[in-house]
């Protein structure tokens, strides 16, 4: 299988204090870590692409890496996660979906095995396209304070015969979450559900 | 602090190829985006007094960021920028008193130096308005190869009560700079062009 070949690499922080309500004690944070690769199969119909997936592990725990070093260098502190992919147009959504597994084992690998699926997202677009990178929390994905998205995309890319890889990691509940539903305190942490 | 944020965003951008030539070292670049209340907003205010002295506050925490985010010492910054997005409930004139009065003083208290002027755009728009924030070397304006901008955008803000200031630092110019003009070895660095 081809070598991965980054062109670029992009990383956002965002604190949240408030938003228009109480000033949150502890600021949430959310982070994203996004990487321009060349699209090894853009042009043609590749039959057999699945072994790329293997190539692309090394990124993924890089990128995963990297998100905790900029929420701070404490796997305890992060609590939700995402993932998405935005295939250029001489590729197909199918290439996105290599990223599932080298992203979302990356991230579960670094946080010290974290129990819930990593919500995800892809789509084929042009340079400038946005992704709603969706999240939820690392243990149980039924935790409906910890339902949130983060928003992300470069203005030069992809080109036609790249794909933007997003991971995403935050440090908490939406900064004033309250409609409910099961909380990160009773999480049982058994089946990633709940 | 007289400023009241309610979020602050960093972005770090990586270059390592471009149309297929490495870039070694890469070219890097980190903006920080201060989203805060417009205490000026929906009335006409004739003295923006307050908005000079929060640009003073934001040039100075926003540096800091963006240089931090970077991992650079700050005297190692070459190029820098500045820009504001102000929502659809103020003027231009507020992105103007952020910007122009006090806010470059502590920027180029942070950076050491900085004889240059800092370049800077503005706008008003709605949410998730893409912040063009150009780019010029910090001590001699003609450096050509420093020349560029960087693309921001926050995707819920500038509410309309809201501004989004931004400070800019790179510690490169452009990836494959060949267009002549003043080169980096040749800055004299006095008078902040040449």
């Amino acid at each position: 299988m081809p070598e991965v070949q980054v062109r670029k690499k992009f990383t956002a922080v965002e604190e949240i204090f408030h938003e228009g309500g109480p000033v949150s004690p502890v600021p949430l944070r959310r982070a994203a870590a996004l990487a321009v690769i060349r699209n090894p199969f853009a042009g043609a119909y590749v039959k057999e692409i699945v072994g790329f997936m293997d190539d692309l592990k090394p990124l993924g725990l890089d990128m995963a890496k990297s998100l905790v070093l900029v929420l701070g260098g404490d796997i305890k502190s992060v609590e939700g996660f995402g993932k998405g992919a935005i295939v250029g147009s001489a590729g197909e959504l199918e290439h996105g979906a290599l990223w599932h597994v080298p992203g979302g084992y990356a991230m579960r690998e670094i946080l010290g095995g974290a129990k819930a699926i990593v919500a995800s997202t892809k789509k084929v677009g042009g340079p400038g396209a946005r992704l709603d990178v969706p999240i939820t929390h690392i243990n149980a994905s039924y935790v409906r304070s910890h339902f949130d998205a983060m928003e992300v995309g470069l203005a030069d890319a992809p080109r036609a015969d790249e794909i933007v890889l997003a991971l995403v990691m935050t440090t908490g509940a939406r900064v004033h979450a309250r409609v409910g539903g099961l909380k990160a305190s009773e999480i049982k942490g058994e089946d990633g559900l709940r | 602090m007289k400023v009241k944020i309610r979020k602050i965003a960093t972005f770090v951008e990586e270059t390592r190829s471009e149309m297929g030539r490495t870039i070694d070292p890469p070219t890097r670049r980190a903006a920080a985006v201060a989203v805060i209340e417009n205490p000026c907003a929906g009335k006409y205010v004739e003295d923006l007094s307050e908005l000079m002295a929060i640009g003073e506050e934001l040039g100075e925490l926003l540096t800091l960021r963006a240089v931090a985010a970077l991992g650079i010492p700050p005297t190692s910054v070459e190029s820098y920028g500045k820009a504001s997005a102000v929502g659809e409930n103020g003027e231009i004139e507020h992105a103007a008193a952020i910007l122009h009065p006090k806010l470059g003083g502590p920027v180029r208290k942070v950076l050491g130096k900085g004889a240059a002027l800092i370049p800077s755009s503005k706008k008003r728009g709605g949410l998730g308005v893409p912040l063009d924030i150009p780019l010029g070397h910090k001590d001699a304006a003609f450096v050509r190869s420093h020349f560029d901008g960087m693309e921001v955008r926050i995707n819920d803000a500038p509410r309309a009560n809201e501004i989004m200031v931004a400070v800019a630092v790179t510690d490169s110019g452009r990836p494959l700079p060949r267009v002549g003009g003043l080169k980096k070895s040749e800055i004299k660095g006095e008078d902040g062009l040449r």
